[in-house]
């Protein structure tokens, strides 16, 4: 049988679980949005002084796992004597300042592949269109290839969000009291896997479909231009006739 | 003293590789010109056009838009680039341009394709870029679909939308290329009928098409180009009807089955 009671009493630490897991989550994405905004326009670059380096990045990080990355953080740059001697390390002793750094640059960089896919997936004849009109290439990307390739760039990034979202659970392992920590603490005092590991799923499941649903709702205003045309003027005559 | 030319582009060349495309082509429109680029495909006639605001990079040549020289200068490749990008910029804002297949942004509404480049490249404010928007919208006839996205229109109503937006910007030269040729058959006549007004209202246009009826009945001048050269060129009424050339002739019979 479920002991209620045991999920009663935990509820406030779950709550405050939420809290460090939402701020975790709106603070890498933030970074990441902001940062990976310039590096997929330096990413489709013509010129490869500018494109290879962001290719490297992102290829490196995509191809470690997230909690390497962090441990390398976090454990790693704690041993280099270089770092504990410097000011930095005020920062990177702190489990917070680790984590969100690891997540922001994890989440840039596939972030960055997103937005670099999108860009590239401009349709020529937009471009030429803009520069027929003696656009410059400063307004091009302002006014025409960001905020399209953006807009086209949101049912992926909204898996990205999602997937983020559900790796913040990694900053449990490096002494944050997230949402996963917490379950982990109530498992620990009551030996309960479906009070405890239960009852985060659900917070999780709850979370995922309320994301997912902030992004139909953002592709539902964003989007409008690519669903299929909506027959509702037509009909509005006729309500008024009535 | 009168401004000859309007846009004169002179003894153009471009190869795509080993290819040559054009072997030297001259045009130049005098105020209220209507030039029909004809020609069969493969002659040069579309990149010749997309030369003239070097949205292709010509490899010699000059181009002159009332009496102002484009100043180029030829990069490693033997492309000509822009010397001076801001005068590129300028020129490209005075020599407006609609495409075969429209080319709207398809993220804003129609409107807001007309009023994009008034505000961005012409630096009206965002009322009097809808006031003139709306105005041209008017014009060619699809002012009842401006908060439509592009998507939403029919290829001859986005076509109209594309001209519009070349219009707005009330260039000194309008380049058409092949504007008819992905629309639907019975989506022809509305284009024809929007470009035909275009130039009764006295607009310069160089226009490539393959409609032989409107280059006969609009055009005050037809070019034919073939291989890359001017094989002939004058009054729609002469060159159409007597061509002098077996090529012209050749060409003509085709497009007439």
């Amino acid at each position: 049988m479920i002991d209620f009671s045991i999920i009663a009493s935990s509820m406030p630490n779950f709550f405050a679980g939420l809290k460090v897991t939402l701020v975790l989550l709106v603070i890498s994405l933030a970074t990441g949005l902001v940062l990976s905004i310039p590096l997929g326009v330096a990413r489709v670059s013509s010129n490869p002084w500018i494109a290879k380096p962001v290719w490297l990045y992102t290829y490196v990080i995509r191809g470690t796992p997230l909690l390497v990355q962090l441990f390398i953080i976090y454990y790693g740059f704690a041993q280099i004597e270089f770092i504990r001697n410097s000011a930095a390390w005020s920062l990177f002793r702190e489990a917070w300042f680790c984590v969100w750094l690891a997540f922001a640059i994890n989440t840039t960089a596939y972030t960055t592949e997103i937005i670099a896919g999108a860009l590239r997936a401009t349709p020529s004849g937009e471009v030429e269109a803009a520069r027929s009109i003696g656009m410059s290439t400063f307004d091009m990307y302002r006014r025409i290839l960001l905020p399209s390739a953006l807009r086209r760039a949101l049912p992926q990034y909204s898996n990205e969000a999602v997937g983020m979202m559900h790796a913040t659970a990694i900053a449990s392992t490096v002494t944050l009291v997230d949402l996963t920590r917490v379950a982990r603490d109530v498992y620990a005092n009551h030996l309960v896997t479906v009070e405890s590991f239960g009852t985060v799923a659900v917070f999780y499941f709850v979370l995922t479909f309320s994301l997912i649903g902030l992004f139909r709702l953002a592709e539902r205003r964003w989007l409008k231009h690519l669903r299929p045309q909506e027959l509702s003027h037509v009909n509005e005559p006729m309500v008024h006739a009535k | 003293m009168i401004a000859p030319h309007v846009l004169l582009a002179e003894d153009i060349t471009k190869r795509f590789g080993q290819t040559e495309v054009l072997r030297g082509v001259s045009v130049s429109a005098k105020p209220g010109d209507v030039i029909a680029l004809i020609g069969s495909s493969g002659s040069g006639k579309s990149t010749f056009l997309r030369c003239l605001n070097l949205l292709e990079r010509p490899n010699g040549g000059r181009i002159a838009l009332k009496g102002e020289a484009l100043e180029l200068a030829p990069d490693r490749d033997g492309a000509m680039n822009a010397s001076d990008p801001r005068q590129l910029r300028r020129f490209r804002s005075r020599i407006a341009m609609v495409f075969q297949h429209f080319n709207l942004w398809a993220h804003m509404t129609a409107e807001r394709n007309v009023t994009e480049g008034l505000t961005v490249v012409l630096g009206l404010n965002p009322g009097e870029a809808i006031e003139r928007a709306q105005h041209y919208l008017q014009k060619v006839g699809v002012f009842h679909r401006k908060d439509a996205y592009p998507a939403h229109l029919s290829g001859g109503e986005q076509q109209r939308v594309a001209i519009a937006r070349a219009l707005a910007m009330e260039p000194d030269v309008m380049l058409f290329d092949e504007p008819t040729s992905a629309l639907d058959p019975e989506l022809v006549g509305e284009v024809l009928r929007v470009m035909r007004a275009v130039a009764e209202e006295g607009r310069t246009m160089i226009v490539v098409t393959h409609e032989m009826s409107f280059a006969r009945e609009v055009s005050s001048e037809v070019v034919f180009l073939s291989k890359g050269v001017v094989a002939e060129r004058g009054r729609p009424d002469e060159v159409l009807l007597k061509p002098q050339t077996e090529r012209l002739q050749a060409f003509l019979a085709n497009s007439l089955k």
